[in-house]
């Protein structure tokens, strides 16, 4: 056994450094997936947090609350219900969405919406309040200050963009579930290393994983330096 | 003068809270006008809502003649600009939180970075535009937002406490500076405060509050002759002392302030007199005082309070006496709670109100 996981381990390696097309393609299709899902929910999420951590109104406080409790939302039934909603009989069945990288966009950008949210969210009202103050001391209209404000939180921002990709090319239900992990199609990390576990092949589900390892820690060090950079 | 800034009743209430009852000012062109009064008297909030920044709940403000309303609301924070009693600034460099107003104001790069260099020179920061203005001293940070105010050029000059809590080269680098601009740029200025001398030193005219009430408006030695109980109460004095005075053969008074205790100053009166000394202006040590200064008690540290970079102790010489120093000399001296230490004074730093 002991002798079997080493020996995967140097051929996951082997398959790294060789440029093995495989890894590539799949690791690639994965960084795409999943950037793409994290420009769709900061799409509608960076308005809607905006929105939510800059004006006072009533049921903002559920508002709120409905994103933090959707932060543990298990990512298998979020899967299910767009199964659901993207198979033949479902209200969106025409589209013929279910099995495409466009359903799996669709439902990691889905997944990671309360997690852009809810961090930008924090990100805004822990600005100092008096910079909305001083941005129109200094001659700036409701929304230009406003925009000082977004532009204070913007390390804030960032953050909870970098955690939400990395959530989003970590997990596995939606993707298995909306993609079907057809090779060349819609294969990505996570359920390309479930599958090739499953099926005993364990040096190509290791390779995988240290790329899917790399690729999250890579990210972080990155943001982390340049915002230590800027401060 | 012509009223630059009109307020007709205006009241601010939060809630149960009144905040401002029935404010009617009148704010001269070119004019440096003072607020005094005690922390909760509605400074703050009279600056707020002459900045644009609070809508009152009652009342009309006037700019040049024109009322101020939801309309117009973005030229007058145009005209007016403030600087906070906590510095407020952007996270990023000297340049860019300078840069910000004037680009609100449709400025060229070119006329930016002219007038940035300009007012930097002014508070005498020349060559920090590339610093980031978070990791300045405080001090150095309410000069920052100073020149930041400075840049825009505005009709009106708004300062809440600009001074307070900042250490004293700082406070009088930024003294320096008001007294110049009014001086120069005939800015109208408003500087809420409860310091007393600044508000002497630096305004023609001296409103008193008092619970979000304006109390008596005048210039400052019409305010500054009322009875000084009254006046102690408007202002953070520290230091006041009352006893009985009697001139010596030098030419200066022994004021008598009880518990054995009595004060060179340097006039000559006799008779009941009230007196203060400047916390800044009392030197502290661990040791005897051999100097000039004609006044020179031992005592212990009673109780220690952090301000940012000074470190203020009340000392225990039969009577209590506030001392002002630097959190540097504070930690060098190693000060703690009942610490004898030995408090001296110039007779000169002795004033009578």
């Amino acid at each position: 056994m002991g002798n079997e996981i080493i020996d995967g381990f140097l051929k996951a390696l082997q398959l790294i450094f060789s440029g093995d097309s495989t890894v590539a393609e799949i690791s690639i299709r994965s960084i795409l997936v999943s950037s793409s899902a994290v420009m769709l929910s900061a799409l509608w999420g960076l308005p809607v947090a905006t929105l939510l951590g800059l004006k006072r109104f009533p049921g903002k406080f559920l508002a709120k609350g409905f994103f933090n409790a959707m932060l543990g939302i298990p990512t298998v039934a979020l899967g299910l219900i767009l199964y659901l909603f993207f198979s033949n009989a479902g209200p969106v069945g025409f589209l013929r969405l279910l099995y495409s990288p466009t359903a799996m966009i669709i439902g990691q950008a889905i997944l990671i919406t309360p997690i852009t949210v809810s961090f930008i969210i924090s990100a805004i009202e822990s600005v100092d309040p008096e910079i909305r103050d001083l941005a129109k001391t200094l001659g700036a209209s409701e929304t230009e200050a406003s925009i000082a404000v977004l532009r204070e939180s913007m390390s804030g921002v960032v953050l909870a963009i970098t955690a939400s990709f990395n959530r989003a090319i970590a997990e596995l239900g939606v993707v298995l579930m909306v993609g079907g992990n057809i090779a060349g199609f819609t294969s990505v990390l996570t359920t390309t290393i479930a599958l090739e576990t499953s099926k005993g092949e364990i040096a190509l589900a290791i390779a995988l994983a240290i790329i899917l390892l790399l690729i999250v820690s890579a990210l972080t060090l990155t943001v982390n330096l340049i915002q230590r950079r800027k401060t | 003068m012509k009223p630059i800034m009109e307020l007709e009743n205006i009241s601010k209430t939060y809630g149960n809270i009144i905040a401002l009852k029935q404010v009617n000012l009148q704010i001269l062109e070119g004019e440096v006008f003072s607020l005094l009064g005690p922390n909760g008297s509605g400074k703050t909030t009279l600056l707020r809502i002459i900045a644009g920044i609070e809508k009152p709940t009652s009342g009309e403000l006037r700019l040049n003649g024109i009322k101020v309303g939801e309309n117009n609301i973005n030229q007058v924070r145009l005209k007016t600009t403030m600087v906070f009693q906590k510095t407020a600034l952007f996270s990023t460099s000297v340049y860019k939180n300078i840069a910000y107003g004037l680009k609100l104001r449709g400025c060229s790069k070119r006329e930016t970075d002219e007038k940035i260099k300009e007012v930097l020179e002014t508070v005498r920061l020349e060559g920090y535009e590339k610093r980031p203005a978070k990791k300045l001293s405080g001090g150095e940070q309410q000069r920052v937002a100073l020149a930041r105010a400075l840049a825009l050029d505005t009709d009106v000059l708004l300062l809440d406490e600009p001074t307070a809590n900042i250490d004293p080269k700082n406070v009088s680098i930024i003294e320096d500076v008001l007294s110049w601009i009014n001086k120069e740029k005939k800015t109208t200025m408003v500087i809420a405060t409860h310091n007393m001398f600044q508000a002497e030193t630096l305004a023609k005219r001296v409103a008193l509050m008092l619970e979000g009430k304006i109390v008596k408006v005048g210039a400052p030695q019409e305010i500054f002759t009322l009875p000084s109980k009254l006046l102690a109460s408007y202002a953070r004095l520290e230091n006041v002392f009352s006893g009985f005075s009697k001139v010596t053969c030098e030419g200066t008074s022994l004021v008598d302030i009880g518990d054995g205790l009595q004060i060179e100053a340097p006039f000559e009166k006799t008779g009941k007199i009230t007196v203060f000394v400047r916390p800044e202006d009392i030197i502290l040590s661990s040791n005897p005082i051999v100097s000039s200064a004609r006044n020179s008690f031992e005592g212990r540290i009673v109780q220690i309070s952090d301000i940012g970079p000074l470190v203020k102790l009340k000392v225990r010489a039969g009577k209590d006496f506030i001392v002002q120093i630097t959190k540097r000399s504070f930690n060098e001296m190693r000060l703690n709670v009942d610490s004898k230490v030995f408090i001296a004074f110039k007779a000169s730093s002795v004033n009578i109100i």
